[in-house]
């Protein structure tokens, strides 16, 4: 990761529309997200996410504090300078000539990556490591020819004993819940209606 | 247990106010109106349409929430945030119709969320099966007013309603206080459910305001305190809301720290006080910009320390050794200005506590060099050239009116000449849009201070180019018989553009000349409210004594100086110590 990025991991409410507060909170401060990752977590009342921002310390320590004032962030941490464990998963459509899958195959071992699908002129790989590790298995699979990539994005957490976890400070319930557009959608189909009365 | 009658048609019930109990099975409407009759709330601001019009049906049958019907949502909002204002710690209440009543809203909720207002917005929203399919007056509120509002809701369902009716007015008023919308589609509001109050206290998880500052920084405070020599504190609207002026003047006597403050710190601490500054930064004294440079110690309380405190921002306060900053808002600390000591919590309780830990002392040197300052650099403005200033009336107003007075202010020059030129001796006496500088608040917002303090004299002082922006509300203001004086100080121009535009934009006046503004004596008459116009400075007093002697909203137009400029001021780009100053002819 480069030395300009700040990794942020944020415990929030698991409601619908409080991504769109928290990525418009960074925007709005004039801060660029270089990748973003939101998943549930054992506790289904909050999500946790995994945000990568290209600041420097102050701008970083600026967002946590904007984003703390967001009523469904319940909890934030810089882990930049923490010892932690980070891991992106990529896929990567190569270009597979019947000449060139040994080769390949030696970079897919090195890299302990998988291989998700093979076709007859190419095959998608699939790995899974830090950032550097990831650009870096791209460089090498690069000469082959990239026919496509998706990355998922970084999720990462301290080592060691202490983590990212509610506390006893964080009695009381969530926030009401937010918009809920799915399920406006559904009852919507249900009633078999575009406009209401 | 009284039981409530909702048929939907005009029966003799249909407007008969109620009691609503525990279990009640009522629509949505009433239990939002019964919330908030729950909530305390004593006065809406509101215009209906079609997506709030179940709430305006039950509305009649809740004699105690009454509604003022405003001419337009923005002074709505406004009046809701002047009401909020001057009856500090309520929240004021607005309620608009989806689309284009909502979409009104926005700039009012920009202004009171920029300045720490409480308010609760209720919106009607399209039917829940309709939200999201661009619907008649369909907007996405939430999305439109995310990134001004401290919080929003869209009601999914109503069991929820009053939870989030709760939790909106908690939200709004505790903490830095600021703006809580909620969004309810019209099929809720006719939707039946027993009615439940939570009646146990609001609490969040994910929102918990630290009030109380660390003893540790707090004792470090005290200790910074005692070994300064030059101390100067600046005091900003946090002071006001949370109440803190008597600490404020503890702590100052008792250290003998000189106090200057923000725009929307005024009032905060005394004007003419021995220890008392003036407005600093941009627009602010000499004196105060000089105590901020010269000082050893500055402690900044309740304030964001934003550009038009700061101007250039390396050029505030470089010298000083320690910045103490007292803010609830962690995320102001350290935003603009870095301080050496950070302290996060209510100002009333910070300022309490460190007053109680100081040693009394008097700092004579600094006090006599302040002094000299205050000689030097005096507030001042060209008297005697024969045409109206703008400061001859405000100082004719200040001396007629009594002490404790309200005084509205637009945006403009006249906002600056209202802050400098009144002699402010209590907060919550001069009200204004500081932070989001708000052109049309002062005469809505004023409508809205004098419903919450209807035994106070509540003046409106606006240009012409601000009063037009939102006039209609003349209709409210004879409706409702909200006796406000306005005072209109017309100098036919954008007057702080003209400043300017001649000052920094290369001399070149543009789209500024406001001819064929309305004779605004003729336009009161057509309210059927009295006015009186002069452009004489010995026709102001007998004026002001009638407009004071009306029982009712009355309007004045004072044709002013049309050249007549803010002073000091800090040219654009400047820094702290370049204010330049009115000069004033000697032997004029």
């Amino acid at each position: 990761m480069s030395t300009r990025h700040r990794l942020l991991s944020l415990l929030v409410e698991n409601h619908p529309g409080v991504l769109n507060k928290v990525s418009s909170m960074i925007r709005r401060r004039g801060m660029n997200i270089t990748s973003l990752t939101v998943g549930e977590t054992d506790d289904d009342s909050v999500s946790r996410m995994t945000i990568a921002i290209d600041v420097g310390r102050a701008q970083a320590d600026q967002a946590v504090k904007q984003l703390y004032k967001l009523i469904e962030v319940v909890k934030i941490s810089d882990i930049t300078e923490d010892p932690i464990v980070d891991r992106e998963l990529v896929l990567v459509k190569v270009a597979a000539s019947r000449g060139d899958r040994s080769e390949l195959l030696q970079i897919v071992e090195i890299f302990k990556a998988k291989i998700a699908d093979v076709g007859t002129e190419s095959m998608v790989l699939e790995m899974s490591g830090s950032e550097d590790q990831v650009e870096t298995f791209l460089e090498l699979v690069r000469p082959f020819g990239i026919r496509e990539v998706a990355r998922s994005g970084t999720v990462a957490m301290a080592r060691g004993r202490d983590g990212l976890r509610l506390s006893s400070k964080h009695q009381g319930r969530g926030a009401a819940a937010q918009p809920d557009l799915e399920a406006a959608d559904q009852k919507r189909r249900a009633a078999g209606v575009l406009v209401g009365d | 247990m009284a039981t409530v009658q909702v048929t939907g048609t005009t029966t003799a019930n249909g407007t008969k106010p109620v009691v609503i109990n525990e279990g009640d099975v009522v629509t949505g409407a009433e239990i939002l109106l019964e919330c908030l009759r729950r909530e305390k709330v004593d006065t809406i601001f509101g215009y209906p349409g079609g997506a709030n019009l179940w709430i305006y049906r039950h509305l009649p049958k809740f004699p105690d929430l009454h509604h003022i019907l405003v001419r337009h949502e923005q002074g709505a909002t406004h009046m809701a945030d002047g009401y909020a204002r001057a009856r500090r710690g309520t929240a004021g209440v607005v309620f608009a119709t989806s689309g284009p009543g909502a979409l009104n809203c926005v700039t009012g909720i920009a202004t009171a969320q920029y300045d720490s207002t409480p308010l609760v917005v209720i919106t009607g929203q399209v039917a829940t099966v309709a939200v999201g399919t661009d619907a008649f007056q369909e907007s996405d509120v939430i999305g439109v007013t995310m990134s001004i509002v401290k919080h929003s809701y869209l009601v999914q369902d109503i069991e929820s309603l009053p939870r989030i009716v709760r939790e909106a007015f908690h939200i709004a008023t505790t903490g830095r206080p600021g703006v809580v919308v909620i969004d309810l589609p019209k099929d809720i509001q006719n939707q039946k459910h027993a009615f439940h109050w939570p009646a146990e206290p609001v609490r969040l998880r994910s929102y918990n305001p630290t009030t109380k500052g660390n003893p540790l920084q707090i004792r470090r405070a005290a200790q910074l305190i005692d070994e300064a020599k030059r101390p100067c504190l600046l005091a900003g609207r946090g002071v006001l809301i949370s109440q803190a002026e008597d600490e404020l003047l503890e702590l100052s006597r008792r250290a003998s720290i000189p106090v200057g403050w923000t725009l929307l710190g005024t009032g905060t601490y005394p004007v003419g006080d021995e220890l008392s500054l003036h407005m600093v930064g941009f627009m602010g004294a000499g004196y105060t910009n000089k105590s901020v440079l010269g000082c050893d110690l500055l402690i900044m309380v309740g304030m964001r320390a934003d550009d038009r405190v700061t101007t250039k921002i390396d050029s505030f306060a470089p010298q000083v050794e320690n910045i103490i900053h007292i803010d609830i808002d962690p995320a102001e600390i350290g935003k603009n200005v870095r301080p050496t000591l950070p302290i996060v919590g209510d100002a009333k309780h910070v300022l309490g506590e460190i007053a109680k830990l100081v040693q009394p002392k008097r700092l004579d040197s600094w006090i006599t060099q302040i002094d000299r300052w205050k000689e030097e650099h005096p507030i001042r403005y060209r008297t005697n050239t024969g045409v109206l200033q703008p400061q001859d009336v405000l100082k004719e107003m200040y001396r007629l009116a009594d002490s404790e007075a309200i005084v509205v202010a637009d945006v403009g020059q006249n906002q600056i000449w209202g802050a400098l030129w009144w002699d402010y001796r209590q907060s919550g006496l001069y009200l204004n849009s500081g932070g989001a500088g708000t052109m049309g608040f002062a005469f809505p917002a004023s409508l809205g201070v004098k419903r919450a303090r209807p035994e106070k004299t509540v003046w409106c002082v606006a240009g012409e180019g601000g009063f037009v922006m939102t006039m209609q509300e003349l209709a409210t203001a004879v409706h409702e018989n909200l006796d406000v004086k306005i005072v209109i100080l017309n100098n036919y121009c954008l007057g702080m553009v003209r400043q300017f535009q001649d000052d920094y934009y290369e001399g070149v006046r543009s789209a500024i000349d406001l001819h064929g503004a309305p004779d605004f004596v003729k336009l009161a008459d057509a309210y059927g409210i009295p006015a009186w116009r002069t452009e004489r400075i010995g026709d102001v007093p007998g004026i002001l004594k009638q407009m004071l002697d009306h029982p009712g909203p009355c309007l004045a137009e004072f044709i002013i100086d049309p050249e007549a400029n803010v002073r000091p001021i800090v040219p654009l780009g400047a820094g702290l110590p370049d204010f330049v100053e009115e000069i004033v002819e000697e032997g004029m």
